[in-house]
């Protein structure tokens, strides 16, 4: 599903990642720990298309294609969604004409015939009561105001609505209560499918709690420097990254 | 040697039909009223050099040649003015026809007893002494363009509002300039009193072919009576020869409330300048302006709000969009008096540049000479945040998509204060159409 091979990537002349490679195959769950500032975000972010980033070496290649050269929008008509760490705030947009833009855009993209408001209704409304997230939120201005849990919610309706077959989740788990944890735990597992793969990257142990992935990897100082299943999230957990010498300024 | 500060411009054009006269000619305080306005009309227009002009030329416009405005006359117009933007509504509506009240377009219906509503032409035939009451402080007090509409306005109305009155319907004025081929101005003069504790919305809409140049110079003088409220609705979406000067005049009596949203979208250049004066305490106004502009036209926006008794709120909101070449201004002044304690204002300008050679003059400017106020201001310009698009494209939304969503949205917020549901989705309709590519 997901090949990246020696990459590289600079922000502002600055090298983050340094010869990453990551192997993710179809019905797969992987885990990608490491500590603050190892370019977790700055791989989710290449792999979505994010503006800022030069990729100096290496290739992604997404379903035997070569990711690398679509458009943002490409790769997410193809199926690749990113939900975001810190999910963007659009003024004036309304959350429910957003979504139906979307689904819609990608339903077009498939040669399906576009939902009418009404039938648009009907599936948001099922989607969205097992994620906790009222009408209300659904009128308010997409992310404006929203609290950190009702945004990661949000993110993660949008994957409900979408159904991509690669979904990157940068982070999903921070700043969420317990509760709110457990609810997007569990939208997570309703999407995991043989025909679907997932990289769930996070900072701490604790949503994989929930979402037991089938591999696990540490990315330090820009490269994946261990990988195992999941017993290595619990060695990360009980150890610490310093326990593995991996503290940001060790790996830097 | 003639000012710098002034442009030269003759008007009504020399060798112009000699004109029929204006309504009310022979009424002395008329006359004067008027003399005095030609004689500082006569000055020409304002230049770049003056302060208030500094970032707007009309130089497009004194070069020029109008006939007399007097030679328009309404019913003599043979064809139908288009449609208008706010037909659909329901109300009172008013329709000026080259600046003159067209009474076959016009439908008043049943106007409840406390409200009151007449052309200006009608009413200084009928009750030239109930009109002399009305205008005859509101002379143009140097105002370079007021003295053109002080001089030649040919028409116009004046709505009333009894102390209580409270109208749910709007009131409407649609100004329009019948199809032609040669040029033409107006001066309407509109006068709006609301009475104690009345409350109205009115509707401005100004509406114009594209085609032969046309010259709008509407003056609005609207008073707001104690615990009155007018919510003041104005979209302008003149053709692309048009020019639009307008200055609209309030005065607030205690815990009054003005509201202004105003969408420009039209005119080869248009300039919306506004005077608020607080003249009670505990009154409020909200001025909110959106503008759009693309190609090579030219929006300004110019505010004055003179907090001259303490105690008051002022909330200016002005937002725009601009493409190609165009070119914006905002100029917002803010007085706080030594007396106005307490002045609640602020003030912010939003612009989003869609083009990199469209570009914004934005100045505000704060005189305060009270000491325990609050007023603050502040701008922005700039593209559609890139956070924005991206986001908008992750979910596979093509650029094009994701830049409407964002500008609509943009927009969209600005209207949403609109209290009148039928006029704010007309508005919102004139946006949608404006960044699908429509001009007006
Ligand atoms: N656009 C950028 N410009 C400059 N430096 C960046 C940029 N994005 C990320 N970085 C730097 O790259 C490093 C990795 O950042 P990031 O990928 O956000 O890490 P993580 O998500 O693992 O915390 C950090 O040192 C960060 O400051
Ligand atoms: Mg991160």
């Amino acid at each position: 599903m997901l090949t990246i091979e020696n990459l590289h990537a600079t922000a502002d002349g600055k090298p983050i990642l340094n010869g990453l490679d990551l192997q993710v195959n179809t019905g797969e769950v992987h885990a990608v720990m490491g500590p603050n500032g190892s370019g977790k975000s700055t791989l989710a972010y290449v792999i979505a298309g994010r503006e800022g980033y030069e990729v100096t070496a290496g290739s992604i290649t997404y379903q035997g294609r070569d990711v690398l050269a679509m458009s943002v929008e490409e790769r997410a008509l193809n199926g690749v969604f990113l939900a975001f760490q810190y999910p963007v705030e659009i003024p004036g947009v309304g959350s429910a004409t957003f979504l139906k833009t979307a689904v819609n855009a990608a339903r077009k993209h498939r040669g399906e015939q576009e939902y009418d408001a009404m039938e648009f209704l009907k599936l948001v409304k099922a989607k969205r009561a097992a994620l906790g997230i009222d009408d209300g939120m659904m009128r308010r201005a997409l992310n404006v105001g929203f609290s950190g849990g009702e945004k990661k919610r949000n993110e993660m309706l949008q994957m409900a609505l979408l159904e991509p077959s690669l979904a990157i989740l940068d982070e999903t788990d921070s700043g969420l209560d317990i509760d709110a944890l457990k609810i997007v735990a569990d939208g997570i597992n309703a999407l995991r499918a043989p025909e679907r793969a997932m990289v769930v990257i996070t900072h701490y142990q604790r949503l994989l709690d929930h979402v037991v992935p089938d591999k696990v990897h540490v990315l330090a100082g820009g490269r994946i420097v261990r990988s195992g299943g999941s017993e290595l999230a619990l060695e990360l957990e009980s150890r610490g990254y310093a326990g593995l010498g991996l503290e940001p300024s060790a790996a830097a | 040697m003639p000012s710098r500060r002034t442009i030269p411009f003759d008007y009504p054009a020399p060798g112009a039909d000699p004109a029929p006269a204006l309504p009310g000619a022979g009424l002395p305080w008329l006359d004067a009223l008027r003399d005095e306005g030609r004689r500082l009309s006569a000055n020409g227009l304002p230049s770049t050099r003056t302060e208030a002009w500094k970032y707007t030329s009309l130089a497009p416009l004194a070069e020029l040649d109008f006939p007399h405005p007097a030679a328009a006359e309404a019913e003599a117009i043979p064809a139908e003015p288009e449609t208008g933007a706010f037909d659909a509504l329901e109300g009172p509506s008013l329709v000026f026809v080259n600046g003159r009240l067209s009474s076959r377009h016009s439908r008043l219906g049943d106007l409840p007893g406390d409200l009151r509503v007449r052309g200006l032409a009608r009413g200084l035939a009928n009750d030239p002494a109930g009109i002399e009451a009305l205008i005859g402080n509101a002379t143009p007090n140097g105002d370079p363009l007021a003295a053109f509409n002080a001089a030649f306005a040919a028409d116009g109305c004046i709505v009333e509002a009894a102390p209580g009155a409270v109208m749910d319907q709007p009131i409407r004025l649609r100004f329009v300039a019948a199809p032609g081929s040669e040029p033409l101005a107006y001066h309407p003069r509109v006068i709006v009193r609301l009475g104690v504790g009345s409350s109205l919305t009115l509707i401005e809409c100004h509406e114009g072919p594209a085609g032969a140049p046309t010259w709008s110079n509407p003056l609005v003088d609207i008073e707001v009576g104690a615990g009155a409220r007018l919510s003041h609705v104005k979209l302008q979406i003149e053709g692309e020869s048009a020019y639009h000067t307008a200055l609209t005049k309030a005065a607030l009596a205690g815990e009054a409330r003005y509201e202004s949203h105003l969408l420009a979208l039209g005119a080869r250049l248009a300039r919306h300048e506004i005077h608020i004066r607080f003249d009670g305490e505990g009154a409020d106004c909200q001025l909110r302006g959106g503008y759009m502009a693309r190609g090579s036209q030219h929006v300004d926006n110019t505010t004055v709000i003179d907090h001259a008794v303490p105690h008051c709120e002022s909330r200016e909101v002005y937002k725009g969009v601009l493409d190609d070449t165009a070119r914006g201004v905002f100029q917002g002044k803010i007085v706080v008096r030594q007396d106005a304690q307490k002045t609640d204002g602020h003030q912010l300008n939003r612009t989003l540049l869609l083009s990199p050679k469209a570009e914004i003059d934005t100045k505000p400017e704060l005189e305060i000479y009270a000491d325990d106020v609050k007023c603050s201001h502040g701008a922005t310009a700039g593209e559609p945040e890139a956070d924005q698009l991206f986001y908008l494209r992750s979910r596979g939304l093509d650029l094009r998509t994701a830049r409407k969503l964002i500008v609509e949205g943009f927009m969209g917020e600005l209207l949403e204060e609109v209290g009148h549901e039928p006029a704010r989705a007309v508005l919102s309709e004139r946006v949608a159409a404006w960044i699908g590519g429509d001009r007006s």
